[in-house]
């Protein structure tokens, strides 16, 4: 597997990801990530050549349709129970810093 | 979401603001009556302790899977076609975004295949709003904002997060731009919460967030290509919704006069200073990340099932209101038939005219002395009817009429004819009607001449009299029509 | 008392006829466990005085004449992504550190409804992402077969406790071979059935159209006793295929005469000669016992690793997201929501699980969908009518399980694309949703387990396990030699 960063992912981008999936990394992480993200994608380029126009794309391992529930309702989970799991909690709820910084 | 392709019907030129046209569309989302949520089997009630109505699912908890709730999709089929839609194969996709009162970091929601598509809303006055979809989602949690001021996000010191809304199921009724008017905006939420109400798919409250709404407002010159569109959150009563458009409208007007752009952003609807804020601008919006959600199988009703939802729906609305105006001769988009359909009285009126009532009178008195009374009222319709015979045979005069039907309502019902006796509410015969009359044009033969010269507010002192005379018992009517033909 | 019985079956037999207590086996097991257990970390948590409690009240029920259940009495232990109740269910992740779950998986239910003790939870790569163990928060799983090296893996710690008779059988889950290769490094039989068998409620997802639990036994039997008693539908998974429990003791006598195993022609290439003999070896195995062997195309099969390397991060990232301190697990504190967010997340997660996400994250994002996550879906079903193509002339498909027998600690730890190598031949039966199996098949030169792995269509178990039996008495006549 090549070890040198390829054209196939930038830092910026890799920076970007680790932006949408709330991942803290650092300047170094984003190098490092860099490199072997592009060595994947290089790897899995593999696949670039491959004509899928007619294809059906699969998302389904054994195709079922239809399934339901019922509209019966089931006891609620404890409260308590649940709270105790949680990092903080306050009136019976969850705890949460202030909600700002959360578009982008 | 955005429609791929925006289509809007012909602005008839009859709203404008300052030579603008409005071009207005609205997402609305209603929460379901079902008894549980879309995804799990805790219970789906408003106003409850926080946090008692979780489960797995509902909480995201690790290894929670989601299963769909038939009736949830049952009551969606009813919106759908009662907004006619077509009712199609659809599938759910993950909606990647996060935030604390959205559990799993993801909503699960209806994409590019949506269950209803395609469909309209007619307007009282005949004009059709489009309806581009109409698709389940998951409602999410609820958060409060503790210390700061006023309870809002910015400034506060923590926040807290209560999951008892997390999973309720919602549909969103996407409309399309076809709304000129701040009045055509409000019409359309109120017709729609007729029907969501008429289907039994929603108790649609504004007012406790059951039923939500979002304006995407721009403006143009009559014939200009498409302005660029605001959408306007937090309007929490139709009156609000009429506002918010308007003030939108003009302040985008306000832009352009200046010479200045309008940013494409969401905007957040302040009922206290009655303008709007900005919310965020598209330019930071998130990458959503849409994709299958791989714990759910597609959907697919099927005909049998989509045609028997389509056979159980109730008459809607506006049927309803066709079929109380040819009844009584009232126009449909008329106050008394609309008010009354709305309180889903209709049928009451019908059942009163069944009883040997005039149908007219019957829609009359409903819209009148009904206000508090609801779909069900406690006047049983025959007593109703009883009461309304004596007044159009002359039995009653009208305000007589108004006596014995409040006591009627107040009473849940009675015999009308034993009320008026039990009041004093004689009938007066015609012949002894004709008595005073004839005293009392020749008591007043000045003013009995002025009348007869065509100059009818002589008239009122001749009612007078003879109101005066009866000791209130005749009916006014009668004294007008007895003074019309004897002037000839 | 009697000699302690070593197997699952034999287990819950005596038990069920009261000539063993399930206190006295589950004694015997324990003492296993503390003899060996610090050599070999199979375990995150070792659940003593629970699995006591539940024994006693097995016995209590068998000495009042009432029925355990089919698996009375028999120890097992559960992959620690399995939500037990009350009991921390970690992933091998600090992110889930302390947490303590408020139900049950399905399975863990099940398993208690009939008679089956469980003993503990077991080590696993963190939220399953790797093929070695050496990715979990807690430290690596060892190999009882030879210590210096891994425990394969995800599932390595459920395969060792097997290998080490901490437990006749445990669970595992399977997303890309997470169940088969470590059993076939370990030297045990491991089994990933068809998608949609086993009820994944309560399974920590890692890929959910991927995921699947199965089994690991010392042999064929017992694996076909296990995942009889956790197949059949239900209602709390939507994917759960709508059918009752599979049936596989019944099948297990029955020859394979006539029976066309599948040879792949154009198998991915790579895999050590020792491993390539050891499958050579179970075809002429199966050809002695009246099969025949039969050639199979499967062109796409070599684009397995690329999709599933596409297709599982996608689904794990947004599988992964809800771990954002809010409601349990780790929450590092900071000014607002979003930087608790950034921070807990990259403190809580480990960088396997770092990697994935980022990858999967990259592959739905806008502008890349189409590029990567839609082209592996395409890629997906290329390799499932492949499959269809060859199970219309073949019954079962046999190849090796893993390249190479177990690996030295260490030696791939940083080099990611070699570690997934492990995984090219098991990927494409999740792709596919296909049931697989792994039976040991020998030694390497160096005496390190070597296992075959049989492939079948969906629900085709019963020529699964009649295959995978029929290799299993080969190697029990032959004592170990072929």
């Amino acid at each position: 597997m090549p070890d040198t960063p390829s054209e196939r992912i930038s830092a910026a981008a890799v920076a970007k990801v680790a932006r949408l999936a709330r991942l803290d990394v650092s300047d170094d992480e984003i190098t490092r990530m860099t490199g072997q993200l592009a060595g994947m994608l290089e790897h899995f380029a593999d696949i670039d050549s491959l004509d899928l126009s007619d294809v059906a794309p699969m998302t389904q391992p054994y195709p079922l349709t239809n399934v339901f529930r019922e509209d019966v309702v089931a006891p609620s989970l404890d409260r308590d129970e649940v709270l105790a799991n949680a990092p903080a909690a306050e009136d019976g709820r969850f705890r949460v810093p202030p909600i700002i910084g959360l578009d982008g | 979401m955005s429609p791929a392709e925006i289509v809007v019907a012909p602005n008839d030129g009859s709203y404008l603001i300052d030579g603008y046209e409005l071009v207005c569309g609205l997402e609305v989302h209603v929460e379901l009556a079902t008894a549980t949520k879309l995804f799990s089997a805790s219970a789906n009630r408003f106003g409850d302790e926080p946090n008692t109505h979780i489960d797995p699912v509902t909480l995201g908890l690790p290894g929670a899977l989601p299963v769909l709730n038939r009736h949830a999709v049952e009551l969606a089929m009813r919106i759908g076609l009662a907004l006619n839609c077509t009712v199609q194969p659809s599938t759910f996709h993950r909606k990647n975004y996060f935030y604390p009162d959205m559990p799993k970091a993801y909503q699960i929601s209806q994409y590019d295949q949506p269950i209803n598509v395609d469909g309209w809303l007619e307007l009282p006055g005949g004009k059709r709003i489009g309806v581009e979809r109409a698709h389940l989602e998951e409602d999410t949690g609820k958060s409060t904002h503790v210390g700061g001021t006023g309870g809002r996000i910015h400034g506060s010191d923590h926040s807290l997060i209560d999951f008892n809304r997390a999973g309720v199921p919602l549909v969103e009724i996407v409309g399309r731009p076809d709304i000129a008017s701040p009045d055509e905006a409000k019409q359309y939420v109120t017709e729609l919460r007729q029907i969501l109400v008429a289907v039994g798919a929603s108790d649609a409250k504004m007012e406790e967030g059951s039923m939500r709404c979002d304006a995407n407002v721009s403006v143009r010159k009559p014939g200009a290509p498409l302005g660029t569109r605001c959408e306007i959150k937090n309007v929490n009563s139709v009156r609000s919704l009429g506002r918010a458009i308007e003030y939108e409208a003009r302040r985008q007007i306000a832009l352009i006069e200046a010479g200045e752009s309008i940013r494409q952003e969401t905007r957040h609807w302040d009922e206290t200073d009655g303008r709007t804020h900005t919310l965020r601008t598209k330019e930071d919006a998130d990458d959503y990340r849409y994709f299958l959600e791989p714990d759910l199988v597609p959907l697919d009703p099927g005909t049998e099932w989509i045609e028997a939802v389509r056979a159980a729906l109730p008459m809607l609305p506006r049927e309803r209101r066709l079929r109380l105006s040819q009844a009584t001769g009232a126009p449909a988009d008329g106050e008394a038939v609309m008010v009354v359909v709305e309180r889903g009285q209709d049928d009451y009126v019908l059942a009163v005219a069944e009883s040997g009532a005039d149908v007219a009178r019957a829609l009359v008195h409903v819209k009148e002395a009904y206000a508090e009374q609801g779909a069900r009222p406690s006047v049983p319709a025959a007593d109703l009817a009883r009461m309304i015979v004596m007044e159009t045979s002359g039995k009653l005069t009208s305000t007589q009429a108004k006596t014995v039907l409040a006591e009627l309502v107040a009473n849940g019902g009675g015999d009308a004819v034993a009320i008026a006796a039990a009041k004093g509410f004689e009938a007066m015969d015609v012949s002894a009607l004709e008595a005073i009359v004839d005293d009392a044009i020749a008591a007043q033969p000045d003013a009995w001449a002025k009348y007869c010269a065509g100059e009818e507010k002589a008239m009122g002192a001749l009612v007078g009299a003879i109101m005066k005379a009866s000791k209130g018992k005749a009916d006014g009517k009668a004294v007008t029509a007895l003074l019309q033909s004897k002037r000839g | 008392m009697s000699a302690t019985p070593s197997t699952a079956f034999e287990i819950a037999a005596a038990v069920r006829a009261g000539s063993v207590r399930a206190i006295d086996v589950l004694e015997a097991h324990l003492g296993r466990i503390a003899a060996r257990e610090t050599d070999i970390h199979a375990f995150n948590l070792v659940t003593a005085d629970e699995a006591r409690a539940a024994a006693t009240r097995i016995d209590d029920l068998v000495a009042a004449g009432r029925d355990p259940g089919p698996l009375a009495g028999v120890p097992i232990a559960l992959k620690d992504n399995m939500c037990t109740r009350g009991v921390p269910t970690t992933c091998s992740s600090r992110i889930l550190e302390g947490w303590k779950p408020p139900y049950d998986a399905t399975v863990v239910s099940r398993l208690a409804a009939m008679g089956a003790v469980s003993v503990g939870k077991t080590n696993l790569d963190e939220f399953a992402m790797g093929s070695s163990t050496e990715n979990s928060a807690f430290g690596v799983t060892l190999n009882p077969r030879d210590t210096s090296r891994v425990a394969g893996g995800s599932s390595g710690g459920s395969a060792a406790a097997v290998a080490a008779a901490f437990a006749p059988v445990s669970l595992g889950s399977d997303t890309g071979g997470s169940i088969r290769q470590p059993a076939a490094l370990c030297g045990v039989v491991g089994v990933k059935p068809t998608y949609g068998t086993v009820s994944r409620y309560g399974l920590v997802a890692f890929a959910s159209s991927l995921d699947q639990i199965g089994p690991f036994s010392a042999d064929v039997r017992d694996s076909a006793l296990i995942l009889e008693s956790i197949s059949g539908h239900d209602p709390l998974d939507s994917t759960s295929i709508p059918q009752g429990p599979l049936d596989l003791l019944s099948v297990l006598d029955h020859d394979v005469k006539g029976m066309r195993i599948g040879r792949i022609t154009d198998m991915p290439e790579g895999a050590d000669p020792d491993v390539l003999g050891r499958l050579e070896a179970a075809f002429d195995a199966l050809r002695a016992a009246g099969a025949t062997i039969v050639d199979v195309e499967l062109p796409s099969l070599k684009y397995g690793l690329t999709a599933y390397y596409l297709i599982a991060p996608a689904e794990a990232s947004s599988n992964l997201a809800r771990y954002d301190g809010v409601r349990y697990g780790r929450r590092v504190d900071a000014v607002d929501t979003n930087s608790m967010y950034m921070a807990t997340r990259a403190a809580g997660f480990g960088d396997e699980v770092k990697r994935r996400i980022m990858l999967g994250t990259y592959a739905l994002s806008a502008g890349y969908y189409d590029a990567y996550y839609g082209k592996a879906l395409k890629v997906r079903r290329l390799i499932s009518d492949d499959f269809a193509r060859a199970y219309a002339t073949a019954d079962v498909l046999l190849t090796p399980t893993s390249p190479i027998p177990a690996f030295k600690v260490g030696e791939k730890a940083d080099d990611p694309l070699s570690m997934y190598l492990c995984d090219v031949y098991t990927i494409p039966t999740n792709l596919a949703g296909h049931p697989a199996m792994s039976v040991p098949f020998g030694d390497s030169r160096e005496g390190l387990p070597i296992g075959v792995q049989v492939m079948a269509s969906t629900l085709g178990e019963q020529s699964m396990f009649k295959v995978a039996s029929a290799l299993e008495r080969h190697m029990n006549s032959s004592g170990g030699r072929s």
